[in-house]
């Protein structure tokens, strides 16, 4: 079931799109479900498909061509990070191994306690501060160094 | 009409056409694979690309609609270079396993590889590889690395079948077509995805590794099952039915054809053939010569209506009997001095007969139903009986047809429907008079409130409107007052109204005059008042008729029962005699379809062991009877004759007069709505293993609305006795909130509700 929060936060997003076009929200619902849930199950893309009146099916199709919605559980921050040309030039090859070695997981992995998930990503469109990741796609961390991911790290491990 | 240039020929076009359409209507052949005239276009396949003068690039023709004095070459040097590139591309990923792929010899990859593949690959590195699916019991999706992912099954679910069950997830190279969640496919069109898929991605289950196709032969034929006398080709190996076709024919079936058409033909050689004449001596059942059991049938006919009279003798046929069949079957109980002959076996309100001016049938052409802005639709399971006809309507409903829907239940059909009045079967009557009374005043000007209001103001504001009859309205009790009525509808929107037939022959029964006479009995009286004897033609009595108790107990008390059949059934218990008679396949005949169409149909295999076809059966037992006219000798003179002198256009008729509407009496306590499940409408279906292991087969439940549910104290999922006249069946209750208050949804038709009686009136439900 779709809680209250997202219901109304679809509903708000469908103001937006005529009303006989209900499908033009899906991408925002599915964003709603994985930041409240941290990701998208197939129950909760039935849900949002009978929520919009449209295919399960076409909701799959949505969720599973679009890279940033993650399809399993991927910790309560998923770092995601950009492996694209500009940051492997600047080292994201490193970031990789640092967050490995730290963690212990490599991308699409999750640690045991399910607090950090490790993902790669592609070019998040900021070259000019690669090396970076993003924290559950919303923050953008840039210019990464062992130095500056251990900080973050511990910062985010106080949260 | 616009002029363009295609390969140096001058074609004249409809302005919006695409180049490949124009192309193909001037027989020029553009390779494709993601196209299809049905379906809308995706261009993502590329094979159709041609040069276009002044484009700087080759088009994909497909997807390129046609400009006045456009140049297009087909096969120029660009052309072909831009194809055969396409064609590399495609072969990177594709599976070189064409001599164990059941699409070999019959693969639009394979046959386009010969014209534009090249003899060797480029490409060393690793195929991707895609798992295989289960989608269900129908269509195959084992080997999916051989998609070329042109989408075209995506797109018939979404456009033709009403549902998307397909799709791609995943995209790029990931991309792959799929169901969500691994769920079955269970639309009833699914079978049309394999002729769709180009390559041999989804195949057909049931004929996975039977033949190559070039083993084939190919006879046309005609569906046996729905009343739309689709056109199809069997295919045969080895005197084999192997598997079944569909032929174009875009006044019927278009290039489609139901999963109950295209399976059906796995019912055809199961272990319970019939395949040798057995007469019941000393409650023993013997092997006999045909000559043997065909006299023992004629003494059972001649000692009863020499003994008790010819009027005891009763004759049954389903409406799936061929034209030839049933004339025959009629003129020999004529000839014996009976007039109790019927075919219209699941019909309860014979009241129309005397009244009714000709043979019901749709009212139109089945073609002229796209061309129908307004429909009302009462009493119809239509997605489940009529599959083709509701794709039809739901192409209409695509182009601005509004459709209006009177049942009693209220089944998703996968299209707009733009009202709807969902009543117990005893409103059926009232619900419709409201609507009559609501169109009259909407004529004056006055517009009347509630569903029968909407359906009333949908109706009047079309241009050309059709009220149909569906099965569970020819099945009603008051089936007369609905005729009555929807004649009233139609004529007061200046609409057409008719008959969505139940069977492939439900108009040829009529036409073969197997309707009993003004002295007859007619389907109903002959079991309520048993005879002594019984012809039986193709049917199950328990399964057949609309009251499976009244009729088991009138062949069971029966003194002598001849059953011509294909198939050993119940009927081992109270027969005395069986004739194997051959199913459509192995009998040349002809079926009359719902909309008047006669088509005629050659038999594709001989028949299995010493089966007949029953039109032979019945002409010897007519001469050993010793009854006149019973010397043809083919088929088609039994045809002709049964035809002679009868023009079916005018035969076809809806009129009825003389019909008295009155509101029925309410019913006490729950009543009884039954639907006749897709794959249990007759004996041939019911045997195909692989149509009875799709969902549509699954165990019929009693469905109630959740209110009532409570008010009986069961939970859904919890079993129930379901109990009417003397007999009862335990099923599993299952709640349906779109049913309307006080009705039991029991399917008819199907062994587990076989001890039922009537498929519409009062039934009790208890907790078990």
């Amino acid at each position: 079931m779709l809680s209250q929060q997202i219901t109304t936060l679809i509903d708000k997003e469908l103001k937006k799109y005529p009303a006989d076009q209900r499908q033009s929200a899906v991408m925002a619902a599915l964003r709603f479900v994985q930041d409240e849930k941290g990701w998208i199950a197939p129950e909760d893309m039935a849900d949002i498909a009978a929520y919009l009146g449209m295919p399960q099916m076409a909701v799959y199709e949505v969720a599973t061509f679009y890279h940033m919605y993650q399809l399993k559980p991927m910790g309560k921050y998923t770092l995601t990070v950009c492996t694209n040309l500009s940051c492997q030039l600047c080292g994201s090859d490193d970031t990789l191994a640092h967050l490995n070695k730290r963690l212990g997981i490599g991308p699409g992995e999750v640690t045991a306690d399910g607090k950090f998930g490790l993902r790669e990503g592609e070019c998040m469109g900021a070259c000019v501060d690669a090396p970076m990741f993003t924290i559950n796609n919303k923050r953008l961390c840039g210019r990464l160094t062992a130095e500056k991911i251990d900080q973050i790290l511990a910062e985010l491990d106080k949260q | 009409m616009i002029n363009i240039e295609i390969d140096g020929k001058q074609i004249q076009t409809e302005n919006g056409s695409t180049v490949i359409e124009a192309a193909h209507s001037a027989g020029i052949t553009i390779p494709h694979f993601c196209y299809h005239k049905k379906l809308s276009i995706a261009a993502n396949c590329r094979m159709c690309l041609v040069q276009v003068e002044k484009a700087p690039k080759p088009l994909p023709a497909c997807a390129t609609p046609v400009a006045e004095g456009m140049k297009v070459y087909t096969h120029s040097e660009q052309a072909v270079k831009a194809q055969k590139g396409v064609m590399e591309f495609l072969l990177i990923n594709h599976p070189l396993d064409c001599p164990i792929c059941d699409q070999g010899g019959e693969c639009t990859l394979q046959d386009m590889s010969i014209g534009y593949g090249g003899g060797h690959s480029r490409y060393h590195e690793e195929k991707r590889m895609v798992l295989s699916k289960d989608i269900g019991p129908l269509v195959s999706a084992e080997e999916m690395s051989r998609c070329i992912n042109c989408t075209r099954c995506v797109r018939f679910g979404q456009e033709i079948g009403g549902q998307m069950e397909l799709g791609q997830a995943f995209r790029g190279e990931h991309a792959e077509i799929m169901s969500f969640v691994s769920g079955a496919v269970e639309s009833e069109l699914s079978g049309n995805m394999i002729d769709l898929c180009p390559v041999g991605a989804l195949t057909s289950k049931p004929f996975r590794y039977k033949a190559r196709s070039w083993e084939l032969s190919r006879r046309r034929s005609v569906s046996a099952h729905d009343s739309l006398g689709s056109s199809l080709a069997v295919q045969t190996k080895n005197n084999r039915v192997l598997r079944v076709l569909p032929i174009e024919n875009d006044d019927i079936n278009e290039c489609w054809l139901s999963d109950k058409d295209r399976f059906a033909y796995e019912g055809l050689n199961t272990a319970d053939r019939l395949t040798k004449p057995m007469i019941k001596q000393d409650g023993k059942w013997l092997e006999v010569e045909w000559q043997v059991a065909l006299e023992y049938a004629a003494n059972g006919l001649r000692q009863i209506s020499n003994g008790a009279g010819a009027e005891q003798v009763g004759a049954l046929a389903t409406a799936n009997s061929t034209l030839e069949e049933l004339y025959l079957l009629q003129k020999l109980v004529r000839g014996i001095g009976s007039q109790n002959v019927d075919f219209r076996l699941r019909q309860s309100d014979f009241s129309t007969d005397g009244k009714q001016q000709g043979a019901p049938w749709l009212g139109m052409s089945i073609a002229d139903v796209s061309r129908t802005d307004r429909f009302l639709i009462v009493g119809s399971f239509l997605r489940k009986d009529h599959p083709l006809l509701a794709a039809r309507l739901r192409q209409a409903v695509k182009k601005g047809a509004q459709v209006n829907v009177i049942h009693s239940v209220d089944d998703d059909l996968l299209m707009k429907v733009a009202n709807k009045a969902i009543v117990a079967p005893d409103s059926m009557v009232e619900i419709l008079t409201q609507v009559s009374k609501a169109l009259t005043a909407e004529k004056q000007g006055q517009s009347a409130s509630g569903e029968a209001g909407a359906i009333a103001k949908s109706l009047a504001s079309g241009q050309r409107v059709a009220v149909f009859l569906g099965n569970f309205a020819q099945q009603h009790p008051q089936a007369a007052q609905l005729q009555a009525l929807a004649q009233q509808i139609a004529a007061l929107s200046n609409g057409k109204f008719g008959f969505l037939g139940e069977a492939a022959n439900s108009v040829g029964g009529y036409l073969a005059q197997a309707t009993p006479g003004a002295k007859g009995l007619n389907a109903d009286s002959m079991l309520a008042s048993p005879r002594k004897a019984y012809m039986l033609l193709n049917v199950e009595p328990e399964l057949d008729c609309a009251n499976p108790q009244q009729a088991v107990a009138a062949v069971r008390s029966a003194d002598t029962v001849i059953v011509l059949s294909a198939y050993k059934h119940q009927a081992m218990d109270y027969a005395d005699v069986l004739l194997p008679i051959a199913p459509f396949t192995e009998t040349s005949g002809t079926f009359v379809s719902t909309e008047g169409r006669v088509q005629s149909f050659k038999g594709a295999v001989k028949p299995l062991g010493e089966a007949r076809p029953a039109w032979k059966v019945l002409r010897v037992l007519g001469n050993l009877l010793k009854v006149e006219g019973f010397d043809q000798d083919t088929s088609e003179a039994v045809r002709d004759e049964a035809l002679h002198g009868v023009d079916v256009a005018t035969k076809l008729n809806n009129a009825i007069g003389g019909v008295e509407v009155k509101a029925a009496p309410s019913a006490n306590g729950l009543q009884r709505v039954s639907d006749v499940p897709i794959y249990a409408t007759d004996a041939v279906v019911r045997r195909s293993a692989p149509l009875q292991a799709t969902a549509d087969a699954a165990m019929p439940q009693a469905w109630l609305h959740g209110e009532e549910l409570k008010k009986l104290g069961v939970q859904a999922g919890a079993t129930v006795k379901i109990s009417q006249g003397q007999g009862s069946a335990s099923l599993v209750a299952a709640a349906d909130d779109k049913l309307p208050r006080g009705v039991v949804r029991v399917a008819a038709g199907h062994a587990a509700t076989a001890a039922l009686g009537a498929m519409f009136g009062t039934i009790t439900v208890e907790r078990a």
